[in-house]
């Protein structure tokens, strides 16, 4: 077998090392998505034996029961909704601004401002974590949804990115002829760039929203109130009960993880197009 | 007449400036009060003593006097460095195998494959975390000590033991990001030229032939990519430990983060809170400079050879 060449014939080494190697993975990511699954159809005393069970129970609905007279699931995937998608629409439109001010737009200082958005990516956020409470804190905005939309409006990344988009993909003649023409530089950017554009406000959208719906530690600081937990925060007060039930826990991820699947099952590919696009880049 | 013209243009280049900045603006601003502001802050409050509510108190170094004669900091430390190299290390190996199985002509279903394989990334860590929790449950019930009971083994208290916390918690960074990194590696591949391999296989180089000699030094500005973007990463773990330690944060498992967040939010000091996010900072430098420096040395390296 070993002297056999490799990539000839149809029983390679090769071949057979690339599907052990992709069926490993693909059964490696789905086994935790089958097995919370499985908990979320099983009541906690099933869970609770040895051993435990492995094939779908009969208690989805009973376990999801549970979970909304523990925590306003509905409320908490409002706002967690609510939340993403004002953060994604503020972003996409101040991001393109900017990308097309830096891509399109002379002015002095350019460079500089540039290396200036690159180099707060390279900052942790969690360093002003404390001060950022405290400013919240004197702003009012303690349980209130500002607290997460207007600092989550701040998206180095996206400026970079759509800098990038329309530097390649809007051609320098059509701006001139709309400035020709007497547009304004807002004018030019709304009715000229964003039309064109719209693919990179698809891609870099997906990303902003699941990253907002996924966040954990700056909603757990600032939205305290039940009534304004997101998503993230409210699975972690289900989790957090003293009297620890799995299957209604585990029925309240699945119920929380499904809605992002479905999405990330639609945008598949311009997804992963769109995430190493930009590490590339 | 020209004088008119000129100062038209003027006004029309100025009008743009004027807009290019009002366009950048936004940035600048929400940065300068959630970013800057924060960070400079954060320097203030690491000398005072502060408990949210009351005046804030001078006290000198005395918050960080408090947090280097405190164990568990230590710990903290400890324990994020151990966590990160055992989530990260076998990660970026393991994506970069499956990287390579995807990039390989022979395979149908790519696409497939693909997506099942990036699906953990979009799960959030707080879900994963759960998951993962009743995996490494401490009871004979969770999976992973059904598992080794096959073995005559355990059961293991996954939670309060100082190497299985580290495990479970590095399983869970494995298991979220392994996709994505996978992905990454898998783009990086795509734009190394097919001539390559081809000439390879002419000279009846072995599949792991191809993969050390052409696959891995093609691809190193990307792993230097990978390995900078996750170091700072594991350096702000934070939810895998608060979920699967629970309030109480053992100190087998607390992660710098946690550390910082249990000191200002749970025991309301947040000087030393600020205190530890400075360490904290101290070491992304360092790490940062360290990294930045060795792909200097390699980019310096591979002009040499060319």
């Amino acid at each position: 077998m070993s002297t056999k060449e490799v990539g000839e014939g149809k029983f390679s080494v090769k071949k057979f090392f690339v599907y052990f190697v992709l069926v490993g993975g693909a059964l490696v990511s789905l086994f935790p998505f089958y097995y919370m699954f499985v908990m979320a159809t099983r009541l906690n005393r099933e869970i609770n034996t040895v051993p435990p069970p492995f094939t779908p129970g009969t208690h989805l609905v009973e376990n999801f029961q549970k979970v909304t007279d523990n925590i306003d699931f509905f409320g908490a995937m409002g706002n967690s909704l609510y939340v993403a998608t004002t953060v994604t629409v503020g972003t996409l439109f101040l991001c393109s601004l900017a990308g097309y001010a830096f891509a399109k737009l002379p002015f002095k200082g350019k460079k500089v401002f540039f290396v200036m958005i690159l180099v707060t990516m390279m900052v942790p956020p969690q360093l002003g974590l404390i001060p950022q409470y405290y400013i919240i804190t004197a702003l009012g905005w303690l349980n209130d949804f500002k607290a997460i939309i207007v600092p989550g409006l701040i998206n180095a990344f996206g400026i970079f990115w759509m800098r990038q988009y329309i530097a390649e993909g809007v051609p320098y003649e059509i701006v001139e002829a709309a400035k020709i023409d007497g547009c304004s530089n807002f004018r030019i950017y709304w009715n000229v760039v964003v039309p064109m554009i719209l693919p990179a406000f698809a891609t870099l959208g997906i990303i902003v929203f699941m990253h907002v719906w996924n966040d954990f530690l700056w909603p757990l600081v600032v939205l305290r109130d039940p009534a304004v937990h997101t998503l993230q925060v409210a699975l972690r007060a289900l989790n957090d009960a003293r009297q620890m039930d799995y299957g209604m826990i585990m029925s309240g991820t699945f119920w929380a993880t499904v809605p992002l699947i479905f999405v990330f099952l639609m945008f598949n590919r311009l997804f992963i197009q769109s995430l190493s696009e930009g590490a590339v880049k | 007449m020209k004088m008119t013209k000129k100062a038209n243009q003027l006004t029309e280049t100025k009008r743009t400036t004027i807009a290019a900045y009002l366009f950048i603006s936004p940035f600048f601003i929400l940065f300068a009060i959630f970013g800057l502001f924060p960070m400079i802050f954060s320097f203030y409050l690491s000398f005072f003593r502060w408990d949210g509510l009351d005046p804030m108190t001078f006290n000198g170094l005395h918050n960080f006097r408090f947090i280097f004669s405190d164990p568990i900091f230590y710990s903290s430390i400890k324990n994020t460095f151990i966590i990160g190299l055992l989530g990260t290390l076998p990660q970026i190996i393991v994506s970069i195998l499956i990287a390579f199985a995807l990039n390989s002509a022979l395979i149908r279903f790519r696409n497939t494959f693909r997506t099942l394989i990036f699906l953990p990334y979009i799960t959030s860590i707080v879900a994963v975390a759960i998951i993962f929790g009743l995996v490494f449950n401490n009871q004979p019930f969770g999976f992973a000590n059904y598992i080794l009971s096959f073995f005559d083994a355990g059961p293991i208290r996954w939670s309060a033991e100082y190497w299985p916390v580290k495990f479970a918690i590095a399983t869970m960074v494995f298991w979220r990001w392994v996709g994505y990194n996978t992905i990454i590696f898998l783009a990086g591949m795509q734009s190394i030229s097919k001539e390559l391999y081809e000439a390879a296989k002419i000279d009846g180089a072995t599949i792991g032939q191809q993969l050390r000699l052409i696959t891995l030094p093609m691809l190193k500005p990307i792993v230097m990519f990978v390995v900078f973007t996750s170091t700072i990463g594991s350096l702000q773990l934070f939810t895998e430990p608060l979920i699967f330690l629970g309030r109480g944060l053992r100190e087998e498992g607390i992660t710098v983060v946690a550390y910082l967040w249990r000191d200002a939010f749970v025991y309301n000091t947040f000087g030393t809170a600020s205190a530890a996010a400075i360490v904290l900072f101290v070491i992304i430098i360092t790490l940062t400079a360290i990294n930045l420096g060795l792909s200097n040395l390699i980019g310096r390296s591979k002009r040499k050879v060319s």
